[in-house]
């Protein structure tokens, strides 16, 4: 069984203009998805669906078997499925680190032990176990974004989704914060949604799928997307830089492989290169 | 702009930075209430309630000039009523041949100085040695009697915490809009205290529709993490009544009894 399943959803805020269209989608459990498209293309608002913040018009959208528009699903549903938000000052709810990663494991009505090891677990996962004390207003928009993720990860979802948790970091941050999220992945098994405009976050992703005008345009290995270039172009999208170089080298008639999307694959593919010639 | 951020908390690892949240706020209380139970001209009650001050500013390690400085903000507020105790009072008979203030106006206007500048310390020292977390955890605690009569005690302690929480944001925020105004030729120094409020108007407007945007999104936040009001929501913090808060409950308790004492049976004017 899928983890995540959305049947045939429609959805508009204003019951005029719909924002996502008869968008079907699975997610497997362990997978990393990247979900892109360019601004107002409807990729967040998938985020709210998923933890059933909004719920569809038309079409249902299934948590771990759950329907999402059946309230008494609902608190369920958000314990499995953790967003996590742009704007880090606007997510930390306590002036104390360890006050806000408790904030959600106390929602849940945990004993005191639990909600000790569930901090203790979540500040670790995240790498910020020596912050417990601190407050988040000196800490860097990476780190606060990191306690954010230490505070939905305390309510132990099976889902992770980053709803743009980059965009408004530096790039330090930004790494800080992917090293965290592929560690979850591949560590301890958290399926991931990641929702964002930054094409190098989803060349490590297992699959991809491209949202525009609230439909899923694409959707297959970030090779597969990538290597369509002119499609994603009328989407509004860029390539990686990586790939984006190594395009503009082919077209200078450098024998390089269509496949590159990492730094690393093109400074190796260069690398031989040079030592065939 | 930060300094201006609530409560000059002084971090230490003192006697009194250690005691329960809530004995402090009930002991200041009862600090307050010696204050005013002081009779009039009975002076050396003040000196009870000095030497109260003194101590405990000593146990909990804090520069005297640190409380002192609290009084800068109040410093207008005690002259003011000073002076007014001092010309307006008709009562007493005049200290001088036809001069207009009085013998009881002079020891009215010493009374009220030596009782707010008391009372000043006296609470100052709550927010210099207790955070304002502890303090919205103490009061949550306190308050939580209530709950019994229906108030809303668990909404309030969070809208206090979130308060405090965005305090600093806020400021940031102020800061940066003001900067971005003045980056366009907003003049917030110039003319007289009427035209420099309504040039803050572009500052409170944006800051205003920002903070609705904030608290939108926190909510939704808080929404995705599994919040459902006060039902089945457990505390992970636990405040805990120790040797400490009983030694200061019982100073505070000889406090009371000392300035009652002085009020009767050494009932004397000095």
């Amino acid at each position: 069984m899928p983890i995540l399943k959305a049947e045939n959803v429609s959805f508009s805020y204003d019951k005029k203009t719909e924002v996502l269209k008869d968008v079907s989608l699975e997610v497997k459990r362990g997978e990393y998805i990247a979900i892109i498209g360019h601004n107002g293309s409807g990729k967040s608002t998938l985020a709210r669906l998923f933890n059933a913040l909004i719920v569809p018009d038309f079409g249902k959208v299934y948590i771990d078997g759950l329907d999402t528009s059946i309230k008494d699903n609902q608190f369920k549903i958000r314990e499995n499925v953790g967003v996590v938000f742009q704007n880090p000052d606007n997510q930390l709810v306590a002036s104390i680190v360890v006050d806000d990663v408790a904030f959600g494991p106390e929602n849940l009505g945990l004993s005191r032990e639990e909600i000790g090891n569930r901090i203790d677990f979540a500040l670790k996962a995240v790498g910020m176990e020596s912050f417990r004390k601190a407050s988040p207003e000196r800490l860097s928009g990476g780190q606060k974004q990191r306690i954010a993720i230490a505070g939905v990860l305390a309510l132990k979802p099976q889902i992770l989704v980053l709803d743009e948790s980059t965009s408004m970091l530096d790039p330090e941050g930004r790494r800080e914060v992917l090293n965290v999220v592929k560690k979850l992945n591949k560590e301890n098994g958290v399926t991931v949604i990641a929702i964002t405009h930054y094409m190098e976050e989803v060349v490590d992703a297992d699959r991809v799928i491209v949202v525009n005008d609230g439909e899923v345009a694409m959707s297959g290995t970030p090779e597969e997307i990538f290597k369509q270039k002119q499609t994603l172009k009328s989407y509004g999208l860029e390539l990686p830089l990586a790939s984006y170089i190594a395009e503009k080298l082919r077209e200078k008639g450098v024998d390089i492989p269509q496949t590159i999307l990492t730094e690393k694959q093109l400074s190796e593919a260069l690398c031989k290169l040079k030592q065939k010639s | 702009m930060r300094e201006v951020s609530f409560g000059q908390y002084y971090p230490s690892h003192s006697f009194v930075h250690k005691m329960d949240a809530r004995v402090k706020i009930l002991a200041v209380i009862a600090y307050i209430v010696a204050v005013f139970l002081v009779k009039p001209f009975y002076f050396l009650g003040f000196s009870a309630c000095l030497a109260f001050v003194i101590i405990a500013t000593a146990v909990a390690k804090i520069p005297f000039l640190k409380v002192l400085k609290s009084m800068k903000a109040i410093i207008f507020f005690i002259v003011l009523s000073a002076v007014l105790q001092l010309f307006f009072n008709s009562q007493g008979t005049p200290l001088w041949e036809n001069g207009f203030i009085t013998d009881a106006g002079l020891y009215n206007a010493i009374f009220i100085v030596l009782r707010i500048t008391l009372i000043v310390l006296g609470a100052s020292l709550l927010t210099l040695t207790t955070s304002p977390v502890e303090i919205a955890d103490g009061i949550e605690s306190l308050l939580y009697p209530l709950k019994f009569i229906k108030f809303p005690v668990h909404e309030f302690a969070l809208i206090m915490s979130i308060a405090l929480r965005f305090i600093p944001t806020l400021l940031d925020e102020t800061d940066r809009i003001i900067k971005a105004q003045k980056a366009r030729g907003a003049d917030f120094e110039s003319g007289n205290i009427f035209k420099r409020a309504k040039a803050l108007i572009p500052v409170l407007i944006p800051l205003l529709i920002s903070s609705f945007r904030r608290a939108d999104e926190l909510a939704d936040a808080m929404d995705a993490r599994c919040y459902s009001g006060s039902k089945n929501r457990t505390k992970y913090k636990k405040m805990k009544f120790s040797y400490r808060d009983l030694i200061g409950v019982i100073f505070t308790a000889g406090l009371i009894v000392g300035v009652v004492m002085l009020n009767g049976v050494l009932g004397v004017v000095v």
